[in-house]
C-alpha cells in the first residue's frame, strides 16, 4: 500500500468533485440557513436559536447524505463504465489502493463540506447572538456558540463516512441504480435498526426473532450518530459515548471497505 | 528471458443470465515475444486480441495457463512500472485536461515532479497534441483521445508497450506518427506488442506476427517466414495499345484490367515473361508504363489462414 498512490487517487476524486460543482450545495445551505434565521427570528422568541441549530444539523446531514450516496455509487462504477479503469490499472496501482483512494477522496470532499457548513452555522448563530437582546439570550437552553455543536457535526461526518462506505461497497458489484436504492435502504433501516433488537415483544416465532436479532447485528445502526436533540437542548454528550460511536463507525467502515476491495480485486473488467 | 511469455493461456466467460454457459474467448495461447521486438497480434473482430491484452495486464483473470511479462507474473504490480498500455478506444476523465491526466498518471507511476514537468510537454509534442492539451478531455475528439492515450502509455519510458488498435480513430498523419513512434520505440530497445486488424500497418512495422481466429492461434512467426516473398506474378501497365494487341496479350495473361482509354493493367503469372509483352506492345507503338513484381501480402496470408480456420471449424461442427 503506497501513501503516494492513495493520495493521488484521492486528490483526483476531490478535484472531480470540485469541477463537477459539488460544493455549490454550500451556497444553497447558506441561503437556507440565513433565510430561516430571518424568518424564525420574526416568529419565535427564545426558540429561534434552537430551531436554527436543528435546521443546520439536519441540512448538513441531508446534503451530506446526497453527496455520499450519489458520488459514492459512481466512484467505482464510472471507472468501469467509461473503461478509464483499463489505463489506470495498467499503472502500478493495486485494486485495493484504487478502492481506498476513491473512498479517501470522497471522505475529504465530505470533510470540507461538513466543515464549511459548520462554519456557516456558527457565523449565523453569532449574528443571531449579536442582534438578540439580553433577555432573549438568557432564555436559550444552550449558548449560541455552543462547542457541543462540533460533537454533533463530528458524528454526522462519521455517519456520512459510513454511508459512503455502504455506497462504495454496493458499487463494486452492482449497477448505480441498485446501489443507490440499497444505500438509501440501508440508511433508512439504519435509523430504525434498534427496533429489531426487541422484536420478541411483537412476534412469537422463534426463528423470526432469531433472524431479526441477526439483522440487528448485521445491519448498520445509524441512530447513535444523531445527537442533535441533546446538543440543541444543551444536554451533555459524554466523551465515552462519542468514542464508542466513532469506534463502531470505524469498524463498520473498515469491514465494508475490506469486503468491497475484496470483491473489486477479483472482478474481470471485460 | 522473454519480454512476454504465455503458455496455454485460456479465458472462458460465462454467458447468459440464468443458465450460464461458457464461452471460450481465448484457447490455450502459447506465445513468446523477444525483447526489442515489434510484435503484431492480428485477427478479425472477436478473435481474442483484446482478451489477450487484458489477460497480460490482468484486467481479466485467466481460466487456465500462465502469462509473464519481463520474467514476472502478469499480475505483478512492480512490473507495471516498466510497461505502458494503450487500451482500445481509450477514454479518460472528462474533467481533466491532457496535461492534468498525464500528471495524475505520472504520480501513480512514481515519477518525480521535475521529471513530470519535463516529460509531459515533450510527450504531448511527440504525439502531435498542440493547444488541445489544455482542453478538458470531454471536449476532445476521438483522434485527440487516442493521442492522449499514446502519451500516457509512454509516460514512464516503458520497456514493454502494449498497444490495442493504436491506429484506431487517427487520420493519415496520425497513423504515420504512430508508425514512426513504434519504430522509434524499437530503436531504443523497447518491446512493442500491438493488436490490430489493419494489416498494412502491421506489415509496415512488425518483425513478427501472430494471427488469432476464434480465440485460437492459427499462425505465428517472422513476417519473412510467413509470407512467400517469391514473385507470384507480374503487373505490366501499358498505354496506347489497340484492342487487337490487347487480345493477343490476353492469351498469356491471368487478367487484363482496363484503367483508362487505351491504358491497361496486365497481370501475368510467374511463369510468363514480361519482356514478351513489352515486345508485343513496342511492335504496335504502345508504351509500357511500369512493370511490378506481384508478391504475397500479409493480407493475402491473413485471409487464407482465417478462411482455413473457418473451414476447419465447419468440418468439426
Amino acid at each position: 500500500m503506497s501513501g503516494g498512490r492513495l493520495g493521488a487517487v484521492a486528490l483526483s476524486v476531490f478535484r472531480e468533485s470540485v469541477r463537477d460543482r459539488v460544493f455549490y450545495n454550500l451556497l444553497l445551505f447558506a441561503v437556507l440557513l440565513v433565510g430561516a434565521a430571518v424568518l424564525v427570528g420574526q416568529m419565535t422568541a427564545g426558540q429561534d436559536i434552537k430551531i436554527i441549530k436543528d435546521l443546520g444539523l439536519a441540512a448538513t446531514s441531508a446534503f451530506g447524505l446526497f453527496i455520499a450516496v450519489f458520488i459514492g455509487i459512481g466512484l467505482v462504477w464510472k471507472e468501469l463504465e467509461r473503461h478509464s479503469v483499463y489505463s489506470l490499472l495498467a499503472k502500478p496501482v493495486r485494486r485495493t489502493e484504487l478502492v481506498l483512494g476513491k473512498y479517501l477522496g470522497l471522505a475529504f470532499t465530505l470533510l470540507v463540506n461538513v466543515a464549511v457548513m459548520a462554519a456557516v452555522l456558527y457565523v449565523v448563530l453569532a449574528c443571531m447572538w449579536w442582534i438578540s437582546p439580553e433577555n432573549i439570550r438568557a432564555s436559550w437552553e444552550s449558548p449560541a456558540l455552543d462547542p457541543a455543536l462540533l460533537v454533533a457535526f463530528l458524528l454526522i461526518y462519521v455517519q456520512l463516512l459510513l454511508v459512503t462506505a455502504i455506497a462504495l461497497f454496493f458499487s463494486t458489484f452492482s449497477s448505480p441504480m441498485l446501489s443507490a436504492v440499497l444505500t438509501f435502504g440501508f440508511y433508512v433501516i439504519g435509523h430504525f435498526n434498534a427496533d429489531l433488537k426487541h422484536f420478541e415483544t411483537v412476534i412469537a416465532s422463534a426463528p423470526l426473532v432469531w433472524l431479526t436479532r441477526a439483522l440487528y447485528y448485521l445491519l448498520p445502526n445509524l441512530a447513535p450518530f444523531d445527537v442533535t436533540a441533546p446538543v440543541v437542548h444543551g444536554q451533555a454528550v459524554s466523551p465515552g459515548y462519542v468514542a464508542m460511536t466513532i469506534g463502531y463507525g470505524a469498524v463498520y467502515v473498515a469491514f465494508l471497505l475490506a469486503a468491497g476491495a475484496h470483491i473489486f480485486a477479483r472482478r474481470d473488467f471485460k | 528471458m522473454h519480454a512476454i511469455d504465455t503458455e496455454d493461456l485460456t479465458k472462458d466467460y460465462a454467458l447468459g443470465f440464468w443458465r450460464k454457459r461458457p464461452y471460450r474467448a481465448l484457447d490455450r495461447l502459447t506465445l513468446a515475444v523477444e525483447p526489442g521486438e515489434v510484435f503484431g497480434l492480428l485477427g478479425p473482430n472477436g478473435s481474442g486480441k483484446t482478451t489477450t491484452l487484458k489477460l497480460l495486464l490482468q484486467l481479466v483473470f485467466p481460466t487456465g495457463g500462465r502469462a509473464e511479462i519481463l520474467g514476472r507474473p502478469a499480475g505483478d504490480v512492480s512490473v507495471r512500472r516498466r510497461i505502458g498500455y494503450l487500451p482500445e478506444n481509450p477514454y479518460f476523465y472528462d474533467h481533466l485536461t491532457a496535461v492534468e491526466l498525464l500528471d495524475y498518471f505520472g504520480r501513480l507511476l512514481g515519477i518525480g515532479a521535475a521529471d513530470r514537468a519535463a516529460r509531459i510537454p515533450r510527450l504531448l509534442d511527440q504525439v502531435g497534441l498542440g493547444a488541445e492539451r489544455r482542453l478538458a478531455l470531454r471536449r476532445c475528439s476521438k483522434g485527440m483521445l487516442q493521442r492522449v492515450g499514446l502519451a500516457q502509455a509512454l509516460l514512464n519510458e516503458p520497456e514493454v508497450v502494449f498497444l490495442d488498435e493504436p491506429m484506431s480513430g487517427l487520420d493519415p498523419i496520425g497513423r504515420r506518427m504512430v508508425r514512426e513512434l513504434i519504430l522509434g520505440l524499437r530503436d531504443r530497445g523497447a518491446t512493442v506488442f500491438f493488436s490490430s486488424h489493419i494489416l498494412s500497418d502491421a506489415e509496415a512495422v512488425c518483425s513478427r506476427v501472430a494471427i488469432l481466429a476464434g480465440g485460437r492461434l492459427v499462425a505465428s512467426g517472422l513476417l519473412t517466414d510467413l509470407l512467400a516473398f517469391g514473385i507470384k506474378g507480374w503487373e505490366v501497365v501499358v498505354e496506347g495499345a489497340d484492342t487487337a494487341a490487347i487480345e493477343r496479350v490476353r492469351a498469356m495473361a491471368a487478367r487484363v484490367t482496363p484503367i483508362a482509354e487505351r491504358r491497361y493493367a496486365v497481370e501475368l503469372p510467374s511463369t510468363a515473361r514480361p519482356d514478351v509483352v513489352m515486345a508485343e506492345m513496342t511492335a504496335v507503338g504502345a508504351s509500357v508504363v511500369s512493370i511490378n513484381p506481384l508478391r504475397d501480402t500479409l493480407e493475402d496470408y491473413f485471409m487464407r489462414q482465417v478462411a482455413e480456420h473457418v473451414r476447419e471449424r465447419q468440418v468439426r461442427a
